[in-house]
């Protein structure tokens, strides 16, 4: 899907667990999440810290749509 | 239904463009679409093959298009041709050859194209370049031709020898052996051997280096090039969408658990978070218990919120959320295409996807 | 069957398989099998899954081949074994403890029970489980429509956690399988077929080493991915659920005795039953013949995590170990589909990357029209695929005259949808949906290929 958005004018940061399979199907700016249950969360932490990961995760992604990339770029 | 008992002769609608409907050349490509009774041009050799081939029929009309006025109109065209085509009750439906003339064959393509669904049986023509192959070849029988009209009467022998076919009802197992397209789908079928035999016999060759075919050849995957990144997020309008199936409690449009057939758009009116009240997971892939429990970790509302108001960019109003658990990539492609049209339309400007 | 003799000092695994097959299923006083016919003492058997705290009602049903019935939503199927080894259990680490890695396995006598299966149904989450029709289309797509099932209804009491439910479901499947094999396999056994099974010996031992100028038989070695991502996407190794598990080694003949058993329901078309890891067709395949055909070097187990990290290093961790092993090539069974897929990719690469030549097992979801791309992840050195079928594939099943368990949900299951039920009351329904349609150890004929 990150590719036929991108594909139609709009840049997108794609936030996912695995990859190599964003990488594979051409997403372009790609950011590693969590886990496959909780992308944007980690039950295993206490509610604020678990908050802070989220955020965290999405400034990346907000910063991997401000940064200029010639190919398929992971923002880890 | 076998020839010995049949009567009547199979009625055939031909389509042709405006040069093979008689029309003119190029300077005619702009010619809105109109019949002929029986047929014109090329038909003439169609009809005459067929009755060689020992099956009588008759071409009931021919349908007459200018090039570019079917891919200008396609939509229209198709709204307005269907309906007359079906109205000759034809057994068969032929369009071309269009060889490698591109508008051609895409007109070609996209009338066998739709009548497929409707049961019409429908067949063309068209040379491995024409870019009709690659758009349809998956959702249309394409015979293979030369490049231009000198293989004028091979490309219509061909064409019989599967129309008859097709008019006795012979399911077309497999398109290649019919001399038309590979069609790119997949087909299961009964293997004399299990899998796992199968796979001990196909390691044995690759080891010993002899010759073996693997059932399922890995793809290529294109690219598309990135686009420019945006300079400062201060008013620009950002929207989420996912894949991991985050949906109003209740699942209101019956999203799919796996292989999902639609996508929904909701709306964040007013929300500062997701919680389990009001939103839940349909996405039947994965232990979905943390989604549920708290949204957020898949769809980050409430962290969204935060940043809007830390680093000044807008949030769009709406959401659109799929199930990305086995959903073919065609599907999960054309989604992505129509969430993007109205995306655009509506200025979003960046997008953050979400997947599991 | 002739097996190269282990050679002097070396001493293999053996497990001696003896079958004793039923020919029908039904209830009686005393669980027993008595003129092919397994007897079950319902009284009995029901008591027994009973005790579990969280489970409220059991209802026990029949359901024989040929049947006009359909089985849902299917949880598990499993086949009741005994160990006639007094310090190895069936299901080892299920009930009791049980280290593999402490004095090893044990050489001795195993007894199934053929022709019939434990099942069992009741709903969970609804979305991965399956169905089996033992009659119709729908029978065809896999062995379980040819069997016996003793299928255990279970319902649990309300507010049991969802994670507690799954579990005292697959337990209760487990102690049926094994209350049964006990009560009718314990006593001195009539006629029934033997086999011989000896594992291969440790590796660095190759069995058949280049001698008089002949050449050496290839060494095939077997990698099998397990599930391992949560809730209903789960796989057990003598108890040990493998998401927690490094990859590692097992005796192959393990299978046999339930070291592997199955917590996953994902999706019903491509999950390892218990049954199916009982009964793995690729560890059988590749035991008989070892020695004559090919030497089989060993088997490996590893799980499909879901996060990227754990992906990584069970991928590394599993090609070294095959390496050791000195295969010349390896077979590599997949277990679901989406991001294992990625996993499968990962453990072909790296085990090519050491001239390892790999073949994959796998299905397909190429999408209802067949159109669309098979796999999610890909690699160029997975160049020798066998595919077990494209799982979106829709068939129409006609409606049964029975249904044990409950079919409403199956517009819910992955595969159905809310459009799936047809007027004369058949349903149009993904192969996805049917238990062990596509399973990837290759039990079934089904492949798939281009038009």
């Amino acid at each position: 899907m990150a590719k036929e958005i991108e594909r139609a004018g709009i840049p997108v940061a794609h936030i996912c667990s695995i990859i190599t399979i964003s990488q594979t199907v051409g997403a372009n700016r790609i950011v590693p999440a969590v886990a496959i249950p909780h992308p944007l969360g980690n039950p295993r932490l206490p509610l604020d810290e678990e908050k802070e990961v989220r955020r965290n995760l999405l400034k990346k992604a907000l910063a991997a749509l401000q940064t200029p990339i010639e190919e398929q770029t992971v923002f880890s | 239904m076998s020839d010995a008992s049949r009567n009547a002769k199979y009625r055939i609608v031909h389509y042709v463009n405006q040069f093979f409907g008689g029309v003119g050349g190029e300077e005619k490509a702009d010619c809105e679409p109109f019949t002929i009774q029986g047929p014109q041009g090329p038909g003439r050799l169609l009809e005459k093959l067929f009755r060689e081939g020992n099956v009588d029929v008759e071409i009931v009309a021919t349908v007459v298009c200018g090039d570019s006025y079917f891919v200008d109109h396609q939509e229209d065209v198709l709204r307005e041709l269907i309906p007359v085509i079906r109205g000759y009750h034809p057994d068969l439906v032929v369009a071309g050859p269009a060889f490698n003339a591109g508008r051609y064959g895409m007109a070609c393509g996209g009338i066998c194209s739709s009548l497929q669904p409707l049961g019409i049986p429908a067949i063309t023509a068209m040379f491995k370049e024409n870019p009709g192959v690659d758009q349809y070849r998956k959702t249309a029988l394409i015979v293979e031709t030369a490049n231009n009209v000198s293989g004028m009467e091979e490309a219509v022998r061909k064409m019989v020898r599967l129309g008859i076919k097709k008019l006795r009802g012979e399911e077309i197992e497999f398109p290649k052996a019919e001399g038309c397209f590979e069609q790119g789908i997949r087909k299961n079928y009964s293997h004399a051997e299990p899998g796992c035999g199968r796979a001990i016999a196909m390691l044995l060759r690759k080891i010993n280096g002899d010759p073996f075919e693997t059932e399922y050849p890995i793809p290529f995957f294109d690219r598309v090039d990135p686009q420019p990144a945006i300079a400062d997020l201060k008013g620009i309008t950002i929207a989420l969408v996912t894949s991991g199936g985050i949906v109003p409690t209740g699942n209101p449009d019956h999203i799919e658990s796996s292989s999902a057939s639609k996508y929904g758009k909701y709306s964040l009116e007013g929300l500062e978070t997701l919680d389990a009240r009001t939103h839940q997971s349909a996405h039947g892939g994965y232990d979905n218990t943390y989604a549920n429990d708290d949204p957020n970790r898949v769809l980050p509302i409430d962290e969204m919120r935060v940043l809007e108001k830390e680093l000044g960019f807008k949030r769009h109003p709406w959401y659109y959320a799929t199930v990305g658990n086995g959903t073919s990539v065609d599907n999960a492609r054309k989604f992505a295409k129509e969430i993007a049209v109205e995306m655009i339309r509506d200025g979003v400007q960046a997008v953050i996807l979400t997947s599991t | 069957m002739a097996y190269a003799r282990p050679h002097a000092g070396v001493h293999p695994v053996t497990h001696l398989w003896r079958k004793i097959t039923v020919t029908d299923l039904g209830f009686s006083s005393a669980t027993r099998v008595e003129n092919g016919k397994l007897l079950i003492d319902k009284g009995e058997l029901t008591a027994l899954l009973r005790s579990d705290p969280n489970i409220k009602d059991v209802q026990l049903a029949i359901a024989r081949p040929g049947d006009s019935v359909r089985i849902i939503p299917v949880k598990d199927v499993i086949e009741p074994r005994l160990s006639r080894i007094p310090e190895y259990p069936i299901f080892p680490g299920v009930f009791s403890a049980w280290d593999p890695d402490s004095g090893g396995i044990p050489s001795g006598e195993i007894v199934s029970l053929c022709g019939m299966v434990v099942t069992t149904v009741g709903s969970i989450v609804g979305y991965q489980e399956g169905l089996i029709d033992m009659s119709g289309p729908g029978a065809r797509y896999s062995l379980f429509s040819g069997m016996h099932h003793l299928v255990l209804d279970i319902s649990v009491k309300e507010g049991t956690e969802r994670h507690e439910h799954e579990k005292s479901i697959r337990l209760a499947g487990f102690k049926a399988s094994d209350y049964i094999a006990r009560s009718s396999l314990g006593g001195p056994l009539s006629s029934g077929s033997r086999e011989t099974l000896i594992n291969p010996t440790d590796p660095g031992f190759h069995g058949s080493e280049k001698s008089d100028g002949r050449k050496r038989k290839p060494g095939i070695a077997y990698l099998y991915m397990l599930q391992s991502q949560g809730l209903l996407h789960d796989t057990y190794y003598c108890g040990v659920d493998v998401k927690k598990m490094l990859p590692r080694r097992i005796v192959p003949t393990e299978v046999l005795f339930g070291a592997i058993v199955s917590g996953n329901c994902v999706s019903a078309c491509d999950k390892n039953t218990t049954y199916h890891h009982q009964n793995n067709p690729i560890i059988l395949d590749l035991l008989r013949r070892h020695g004559v055909d090919w030497d089989f070097v060993g088997c490996v187990i590893t799980n499909e995590n879901v996060t990227l990290g754990d992906k990584q290093r069970s991928s590394t961790l599993a090609a070294e170990l095959i390496v050791s092993l000195n295969p010349d090539g390896v077979i590599v069974s997949k277990e679901g589909f989406g991001n294992p897929d990625a996993d499968l990719m990962m453990n072909c690469s790296k085990i090519e990357a050491h001239g390892i030549k790999t073949v994959l097992l796998t299905d397909e979801f190429a999408g209802q029209d067949g159109a669309s791309q098979s796999l999610v992840d890909s690699h160029p050195n997975a160049d020798a695929i066998v595919s077990t079928g494209n799982a979106n594939e829709v068939i129409v099943l006609p409606p049964m005259e029975k249904v044990i368990g409950d079919d409403r949900v199956i517009t819910e299951l992955a595969g159905g949808s809310s459009k799936c039920r047809l007027p004369d009351g058949s349903v149009a329904i993904e192969l996805q949906a049917l238990i062990g349609s596509t399973n990837q150890l290759g039990f079934e004929r089904m492949s798939s290929r281009f038009k």
